[in-house]
């Protein structure tokens, strides 16, 4: 290593860092413990949720850590990062050694490797060493591929060798990591994967993505011309069917039925059956109804003191200990907040005796919201009581819930996964593998020798060994 | 005769499998060790028998699809993957400790199974699929590459930590390492091609080939855990107690993976899709 001044000994420090597979190992089992994380906490939930199950400190601690979104946070990249830079500078550490081992022209064979050997099979034979050889080298030949005689003083030596490429398998593995995160990268930067629901005989050119919610023009529209659900015997789902066109500037492009496992694909996008439903009532110019009666329990922070009663729309009472008092304003048929539809809820508003007023919102069907509100006092649903409801009768509309997806880095995904199983075959299954046999003359005899080396799989190599010398035995 | 009663009937089989793989091991008598690998064969030409009879009711009653859909099903594949695997080992590698182990696990599969509500059901659409049968194959070939490794690992360790005198029938410790690693590599190969065929069969099913989903992630984990143990070993050198320490751990998320990811809160269910 050179080692010239201080700048190349801190890169030689980093390279070296990089270089060691006992990061490897710390890095797997980094990757191994952190991923359970996410696999206990739901990820990418409402923070209503997150609060519920954790209380308001668990949530911001859990939040800070980026555990809510883990398998994007900045931590949960840097080890992957890390990991293929670990793989990355491994393999080029590595390689160049390899390299020389890989292409030679004639393998160089040193007999004091194979001296070294603990097991070996011996047995003499009354032929001379020549005619042995001679005998030999065929079977070798055969066998291994590859055979190259030499003769010394001590006797003479007859290598083989087969499969000295296989030690390229590893890398190939290697590379196939690298390769299937980069087309992860590839997706993720010119991809996307959203959601749209069609009710049936409309058509949309718009779709919603999954992350961010954002809106999304596509290049072509969709019309949902049919859908249908059947179901078995017992009552479970059997298929669902939605019977799409593709329009492209209002002229029809192409038209298919999807299910599940069969999705339409057109200009690199896919469409997917992903879920259905019945129209909702709104949907059919039916309102929802405002409750009869809710409970409402309200608590004054400071003092813990609350004070529970029943409340209808345009209920007014006071607040505990006076300091206040609360209308219920009135009733909304989807409350929004953060952009999120909340469903059903109450409009209460809050007046100081100065005068202050304040409003809040109580969505019916998530009884502790008023929680992250943080004011003084909590409002908490206890309880409600719904007015009896008449469906009209109307022939059933369903719409189709449809996954669409672009991911041009399927191909270098795909390529990854054939090279990384290819590589294991190789890394797994085979070895470089030299066989020396040694012919001694001994008091007119000839002492045989056998014994194998391989890189990989050091007792199966015992083994073919002693099948190679009981073949040899017999001839 | 029903493939559930021939199912039930297996697990008693391969009861009597263990039981002589047993009695050979501590009483040294190789008659009975043979006489336990022609059970174990026995056994598992019923267990195959069982599983075509399964496949050809299910088209009987007009819901044909190959028997890998719920639980029930999966154990008796589980159990099916172990017995081939301990089988080809032990013809391998000329030793009946494979067999001891592999006996015992599918014993106990099969004995979870008979648990389970047995009835064939409809294949939900999601499943309705041509790679399920790659899917399943390759993970159960995997789990049970992982199951026999453990089995070895965990004998290793009893031994090593004063088990019983009756452990030193078993192989040497060397051929014991030698099995879990090569059980492990063999697990490894079909683990990655589990998880790769579940992920082509994501992007074909929902447009997505790694969604993290719990179950996703397990095998992610069981996969980095494994991939910890062949790079301890192929780069580092160790074998003995820290290697069979791995592969327990290994098989821990296995069995989390298979059974516990069930149980994990917010679980996107492959029952529930489309719904």
């Amino acid at each position: 290593m050179r080692k010239t001044d201080a700048s190349v000994g801190i890169w030689d420090t980093i390279w070296g860092f990089f270089a060691s597979v006992r990061l490897t190992i710390i890095l797997l089992l980094s990757l191994a413990a952190t991923s359970i994380i996410g696999t206990f906490i739901p990820q990418n939930k409402q923070p209503m949720e997150y609060l519920q199950a954790f209380g308001e400190f668990g949530y911001r601690l859990l939040s800070a850590l980026d555990f809510f979104d883990m398998y994007r946070s900045w931590w949960f990249r840097l080890l992957i990062i890390l990991l293929v830079l670990n793989i990355i500078i491994c393999s080029i550490e590595r390689l160049a050694s390899i390299g020389k081992i890989l292409f030679v022209k004639k393998p160089q064979f040193r007999p004091g490797r194979f001296q070294k050997v603990k097991t070996r099979w011996t047995f003499d034979d009354e032929r001379s060493p020549e005619k042995l050889h001679d005998l030999y080298a065929p079977v070798l030949k055969r066998k291994f591929g590859y055979t190259q005689t030499k003769t010394t003083d001590e006797g003479t030596y007859l290598f083989a060798e087969k499969w000295r490429w296989t030690r390229i398998g590893v890398y190939i593995v290697h590379f196939s990591i690298v390769v299937l995160l980069l087309g992860s990268l590839v997706g993720s930067i010119f991809g996307f994967e959203g959601f749209v629901n069609i009710p049936e005989n409309e058509t949309v050119d718009t779709i919603f993505l999954r992350q961010t919610g954002q809106s999304l023009k596509l290049p072509f529209a969709i019309r949902c011309d049919d859908f249908d659900v059947s179901f078995y015997a017992n009552g479970a789902p059997k298929e669902f069917r939605s019977s799409l066109t593709v329009l492209e500037n209002g002229q029809m492009a192409l038209q298919k039925d999807i299910v599940v496992n069969d999705p339409l694909r057109y200009r690199g996008i896919n469409v997917f059956q992903s879920s259905y439903g019945k129209m909702a009532p709104e949907d059919r110019h039916r309102h929802v109804e405002p409750p009869e009666e809710v409970e409402l329990k309200v608590t004054e922070k400071a003092t813990g003191r609350s004070l529970t009663r029943k409340v209808a729309i345009g209920t007014q009472f006071d607040l505990p200990g006076g300091s206040g008092q609360v209308k219920i304003a009135g009733f909304q048929e989807a409350l929004t907040f953060g952009g999120q539809n909340l469903g059903p809820g109450l409009l209460v508003e809050i007046s100081s005796p100065q005068g202050q007023a304040e409003q809040v919102l109580l969505p019916l069907h998530f009884p502790n919201f008023d929680k992250m509100r943080g004011g003084a006092f909590l409002f908490t649903i206890l309880g409600q009581k719904t007015r009896d409801f008449k469906p009209e009768e109307e022939a059933e509309r369903y719409y189709t819930g449809l996954q669409v997806t672009k991911d041009p880095g399927v191909p270098v995904v795909y390529t990854g996964f054939v090279s990384m199983i290819v590589g294991f075959i190789i890394t797994f299954f085979m070895s470089h593998q030299t066989v020396c046999v040694i012919l001694t003359a001994k008091g007119g005899q000839t002492h045989v020798a056998v014994t194998g080396i391989a890189d990989r799989n050091k007792l199966g190599m015992e083994r073919k060994t002693e099948q190679l010398s009981v073949r040899l035995q017999s001839l | 005769m029903s493939s559930s009663h021939i199912l039930s009937i297996v697990t008693f089989v391969y009861g009597l499998a263990a039981f002589l793989y047993l009695f050979e091991c501590v009483f040294k008598k190789p008659s009975a060790g043979r006489m336990a690998t022609v059970v174990a064969i026995l056994g598992l030409v019923g267990n195959t028998a069982g599983i075509i009879l399964r496949w050809v009711e299910s088209y009987r009653m007009g819901i044909g699809h190959a028997p890998l859909s719920n639980l029930y099903e999966s154990l008796v594949f589980f159990a099916w993957c172990i017995v081939l695997l301990h089988l080809f080992v032990e013809w391998k590698y000329k030793n009946r400790i494979i067999g001891l182990i592999g006996s015992f696990l599918a014993v106990g599969a099969l004995a979870y199974a008979s648990l389970k509500p047995s009835q064939i059901q409809p294949l939900i659409p999601a499943l309705k699929s041509n790679w399920l049968i790659a899917h399943v194959f390759t993970c159960f070939i995997g789990y049970a590459s992982f199951a026999i490794a453990f089995g070895i690992s965990l004998l290793y360790l009893l031994r090593r930590f004063g088990g019983p005198a009756i452990l030193e029938r078993l192989p040497s410790d060397r051929l014991m390492d030698e099995l879990t690693h090569q059980l492990v590599m063999f697990g490894f190969l079909f683990l990655s091609a589990g998880i790769i065929t579940g992920a082509v069969w994501a992007n074909s099913a929902w447009g997505r080939y790694w969604g993290w989903d719990p179950k996703e992630t397990w095998s992610l984990v069981t996969w980095f855990v494994y991939a910890t143990l062949l790079h301890a070993r192929f780069m580092r050198g160790w074998h003995g107690n820290r290697i069979a320490i791995l592969s327990i751990v290994g098989f821990l998320a296995v069995l989390f993976t298979y059974f516990g990811v069930n149980y994990l809160p917010g679980l996107h269910s492959y029952g529930a899709m489309g719904q």
